[in-house]
């Protein structure tokens, strides 16, 4: 089910602040903030880089390798949104091959299944 | 002359690029620069702000393939650059030096530069400071990481200088737009 880009922006900005203030809570010094949120029917990922920059990602509560494809989509952020001289930063991304390689990227993880990429 | 690009990441590949190629296509750029601004200053102005824009950019790309965590202070930061980032970059390391007693300042000492093979400086542009897009670079990637530096040549081989010496100086962490959960 798609969210739609108004629904994806709400949830954007409610999770920055929740983001915000579940870092401050955290008992621990120097939290790294909400990696992950469970409920029964998704789970969603957060990864935050050193730029401040979010990636977050909703997935089947059963889904493995989530990590290592937030890795994955940071390096085609820094690929092809980045490397696009047509693209200015914090703007919504609209780069064609941003979105293939998204795409090619998901494909990977999903027939990965609940069991996590193959060695 | 070619130089291999440092295999970091399972998913950044081998790449064979031409060194002239870059000092060429850099070179262009430098010239076209004269030609459109006449004086130097301007040309220097542009370098820097243009290297600002590839900074800001490319310390995202460098994040994401070297995967080294934050830097605790600002020694860290140096070896990093000099020994990851420009090795990545540009197949050199640079060695590090001239640490200021407080710790807030360095240079960087280049025996070679890239940007710079078969490159003479005219008289008539004798305040260029041709590798100014270096500055740039390094002050837009660390403005994004929340370090707010100040980087300038104080040694050129091009003006006859042995070395190439960068100076980069701490000002201030830059705490508007810090991510959470940094202290």
């Amino acid at each position: 089910p798609r969210l739609s880009s108004n629904e994806k922006l709400m949830l954007a900005s409610m999770f920055h602040s929740l983001f915000a203030i579940g870092s401050q809570l955290s008992p621990e010094p120097g939290s790294s903030g909400i990696e992950m949120l469970e409920t029964d029917t998704f789970k969603l990922h957060c990864f935050q880089t050193l730029t401040g920059i979010k990636f977050v990602v909703l997935a089947d509560p059963r889904q493995a390798g989530i990590d290592s494809l937030l890795r994955k989509i940071y390096e085609i952020y820094s690929d092809f949104a980045l490397k696009n001289p047509f693209y200015s930063l914090e703007m919504p991304i609209r780069c064609e091959l941003f979105d293939q390689n998204l795409k090619l990227a998901l494909e990977v993880a999903e027939k990965a299944g609940p069991f996590g990429p193959g060695p | 002359m070619y130089w291999y690009l440092p295999f970091i990441s399972p998913s950044a590949s081998m790449h064979l690029m031409s060194s002239e190629l870059f000092t060429l296509t850099y070179g262009a750029l430098v010239t076209q620069l004269c030609k459109d601004y006449e004086n130097d200053e301007d040309v220097n102005k542009q370098l820097d702000k243009m290297g600002y824009n590839i900074g800001v950019r490319l310390i995202e790309d460098f994040l994401a393939r070297s995967n080294v965590g934050r830097c605790h202070d600002f020694r860290e930061t140096a070896d990093v650059i000099a020994k990851v980032a420009f090795k990545m970059y540009l197949g050199i390391t640079p060695s590090i030096t001239n640490w200021s007693p407080a710790g807030d300042e360095f240079s960087l000492i280049l025996e070679n530069n890239p940007l710079v093979d078969f490159v003479e400086l005219p008289d008539n542009h004798s305040s260029l400071i041709y590798s100014n897009l270096l500055c740039g670079v390094l002050r837009g990637a660390l403005e994004m990481v929340q370090m707010a530096v100040d980087v300038k040549f104080v040694q050129d081989t091009l003006k006859g200088d042995s070395v190439t010496e960068i100076r980069m100086k701490f000002i201030r962490r830059i705490e508007d737009n810090l991510p959470v959960g940094e202290e």
